[in-house]
């Protein structure tokens, strides 16, 4: 039988290290997790050190995620490019993906093993910028002859820019842009959308082409936090006002989100704000890849998804309200403040982002747009097609919003979660649009008084 | 010479077990003392460690002031609720079943037992797709019936409905598994004495087996409670919290706050907070059991 002072016992040990045990779950497996991917890196750096005995290189450590998801061997033939250039370095790199990244670097950086280089979008370069991670690369610009910053995209090059130092390189930017399924537009015999259009054009065309029996919708926008800045920036409104405060609860804001909810609920135009299938990954994509959705807001990294559409298809500027706003996300690479090679990383960064070589291999590889300045060379990208009309990639560049960080980047993360989860609240019509940007400007500012 | 011996065999011990308590000191020992100091702290996880600053108590305060720390403590216990009560009748329920002497018994109790070894992330992705409120199973068989089934995950109500529901299926099999251990552990002397004295089927439950199966429910209660404020994993890949933080847990709340905010000294705080509740309910359990726990020796 059982003991009573046994069983005591044992429940007494496994509360203690089952109330311990999740955290350190975590902690454990992304430990392991990196090292089987070191020695992977490290086995294949070693592979290659062994066939040029001569020298005696430095090796760098690289930490990507843009690369994941199919790139791999492109990101791979372009290291060994460089590495072919300049015998002297070895790039020893790693692919994470995208939602383990951030978590990933965190541990890394608080063990003390920061990579070298490393890869950051926008917002979480603010965020390690801010947390004074990165190395300031202002002096060595200066000191290079070799280097000329309008080689790149200004606007991409500026968003590596933090209090007036250069801490980043960019590397490539990509934006979103209104898809439309040209097939569907001819069969009702309705204009296809044009830089015209605003938000009143975009609903009756949507009226026209929508088509319920069928399950066809007439436009589709995702319901979520960046679809929310975006759209009101449309309406002329923001997250934030010119001096860092939260206007979340404007006028113009509380519009543009009854308009997203009144495509779905109102007009009907869009699927059901409750629609579970919608709420389904990359069932959007899906729907337009099997003609359901005339219209679509998309990030152009989705091109490639897209080739082989059965229907012909194009792409637009995103029609706007009062006025144009299209997102814009800048991925750039950014060196560790703590790193001993910083020439072979400045080296590699230059390389990397803006050398003929690695922007052709990029632009080949459908990867992404590189932020380079020279249209000639980003002739081979708009030649690409589908779209036909690509340059609108660019076109779109000239009413961007940046993700609005705020005045404090550390918190991006719970400013996302806090604004979320009041517009759940107003998607399924628990609370109006004003009550819950009301809340949501209440926690927000909550948040940055901290 | 006795003390000799005595002394090799003490060496002998303590070499054999050195690995593992190495690695308990490193891995489990370590990390929790730690946790205690980066819970008086605002570590951010990337500062260096001269700047992190000890803030005392305002973690701890944090926990039950912060909205979403004390709605994520709510809804563990409205989860509790929901879960408790029904896994434990239905374990009995499903054991006394399981313990019939009938064809392919086995089958069953295998059956019974799969959920319980399949992945959280497997049953989280499948039941995702079966109580999908449009075009999942659940909702067709409930149209069947004539019932209009709810939009499962995407209702501030009925997600956490789903994820207790998701939950029992899961852990039932390991409850009643269990539980059929210590009904067979009963004897069956006791059943014939009392048919002899003609007790019927409801009175040999409640006064035969019941009681006897006492300790083994008293463990299966425990484990289960401990278990239950720990939801995590369900919860993250079903509904990640949502909708609007009706399912966030006080664990899914240390993971965010940990990894994705940058805050861990608050999530070390929550996270010793929970083990405050967890070791309080079953200190509290420990008194309870004198009054209802029958040891049969």
């Amino acid at each position: 039988m059982v003991k009573q002072s046994g069983i005591l016992l044992l429940i007494a040990a496994m509360a203690v290290i089952s109330a311990c045990g999740s955290n350190n779950g975590n902690d454990s497996n992304g430990n392991s997790s990196s090292t089987n991917a070191s020695t992977n890196g490290s086995s294949d750096a070693s592979a290659n050190e062994s066939q040029e005995p001569a020298k005696d290189p430095v090796t760098i450590k690289y930490l990507t995620y843009t690369a994941n998801g199919g790139q791999e061997n492109t990101l791979k033939s372009m290291v060994e490019a460089f590495e072919a250039k300049n015998p002297d370095v070895k790039v020893d790199y790693e692919v994470v993906p995208y939602a383990d990244y951030d978590t990933k670097l965190t541990t890394l950086i608080s063990g003390g093993q920061a990579p070298d280089v490393y890869e950051l979008g926008y917002e979480n370069f603010r965020k390690y910028a801010g947390k004074d991670l990165l190395l300031d690369l202002t002096p060595i610009i200066s000191a290079d002859s070799s280097f000329d910053p309008s080689t790149y995209k200004k606007l991409a090059y500026d968003a590596f820019n933090y209090n007036g130092k250069q801490m980043g390189v960019t590397e490539s930017f990509s934006d979103v842009v209104l898809f439309y399924n040209k097939d569907l537009f001819d069969a009702k015999g309705v204009k296809y959308p044009d830089a015209s259009w605003t938000w009143k054009e975009e609903l009756d065309a949507a009226q026209k082409l929508a088509d319920p029996a069928n399950g066809v919708w007439g436009t589709y926008s995702p319901f979520q936090f960046y679809e929310f800045y975006k759209t009101i920036a449309q309406n002329g409104g923001g997250v934030f006002d010119a001096s860092g405060n939260p206007t979340i609860n404007s006028q113009a804001n509380i519009d543009a989100v009854q308009w997203m909810i009144d495509k779905a609920e109102k007009y009907k135009v869009s699927p059901a704000m409750n629609d579970d299938t919608f709420s389904q990954p990359d069932a959007d994509l899906n729907a337009f890849m099997s003609g359901k959705i005339a219209m679509a807001r998309f990030g152009i990294w989705n091109f490639s998804r897209f080739k082989d559409a059965k229907f012909k298809w194009d792409i637009a500027l995103e029609p706007g309200n009062t006025q144009k706003a299209h997102h814009f996300f800048a991925d750039g690479i950014v060196a560790s403040k703590d790193t001993k090679q910083a020439e072979a990383v400045w080296k590699f960064m230059k390389y990397f982002t803006s050398d003929a070589d690695s922007v052709n291999k990029r632009i080949a590889a459908g990867w992404s747009v590189p932020a380079v300045a020279d249209d000639a060379v980003l002739d081979a990208y708009y030649k690409q097609a589908p779209p036909e009309s690509k340059k609108v990639v660019i076109d779109a560049l000239d009413s961007l919003v940046l993700p609005p960080v705020g005045p404090k980047p550390e918190k991006w993360g719970e400013l996302q979660a806090a604004v979320t989860e009041q517009l759940d609240k107003a998607k399924f019509g628990k609370i109006s649009v004003k009550e819950a940007l009301d809340n949501a400007q209440k926690s927000v500012a909550d948040l940055l008084s901290k | 010479m006795v003390g000799q011996r005595n002394w090799n065999r003490r060496m002998a011990a303590f070499v054999f077990l050195l690995p593992a308590v190495l690695g308990l000191i490193a891995f489990q020992l370590l990390p929790m003392a730690s946790s205690v100091v980066v819970s008086f702290s605002d570590w951010d996880l990337l500062s260096k460690w001269t700047d992190i600053h000890f803030i005392g108590w305002s973690n701890y305060a944090e926990v039950f002031t912060n909205e979403k720390s004390y709605m994520s403590i709510k809804n563990v216990f409205i989860f509790l609720i929901g879960y408790m009560p029904v896994i434990t009748v239905l374990g009995i329920f499903l054991a006394v079943l399981l313990n019939r002497n009938i064809r392919g018994m086995k089958l069953y109790r295998a059956a019974v037992f799969i959920p319980v070894i399949t992945s959280w992330v497997a049953v989280s992705i499948i039941w995702r797709w079966l109580l999908n409120g449009q075009s999942g199973v659940v909702n067709y068989l409930l149209s069947l019936a004539g019932i209009q089934g709810p939009i499962w995950l995407q209702s501030e109500h009925w997600a956490m409905v789903a994820i207790i529901f998701v939950s029992i299926w899961k852990d039932i099999g390991f409850v009643s598994i269990i539980l059929l251990a210590g009904l067979q552990d009963i004897s069956d002397d006791y059943y014939e004495a009392a048919n002899l004295d003609g007790a019927s089927a409801w009175s040999q439950l409640w006064r035969i087996t019941v009681p006897l199966l006492s300790p083994t429910l008293f463990f299966i209660v425990t484990i289960s409670l401990i278990n239950s404020f720990q939801v995590f994993d369900q919860v993250l890949i079903m509904t990640n919290g949502g909708p609007a933080g009706s399912t966030s847990t006080i664990v899914e709340q240390v993971y965010r706050n940990a990894f994705q905010y940058n805050k861990m000294g608050f999530a070390a705080a929550q996270s010793w907070v929970l083990f405050g509740i967890i070791f309080l309910v079953t200190i509290g359990m420990q008194r309870l059991q004198r009054r209802w726990v029958v040891y049969e020796r």
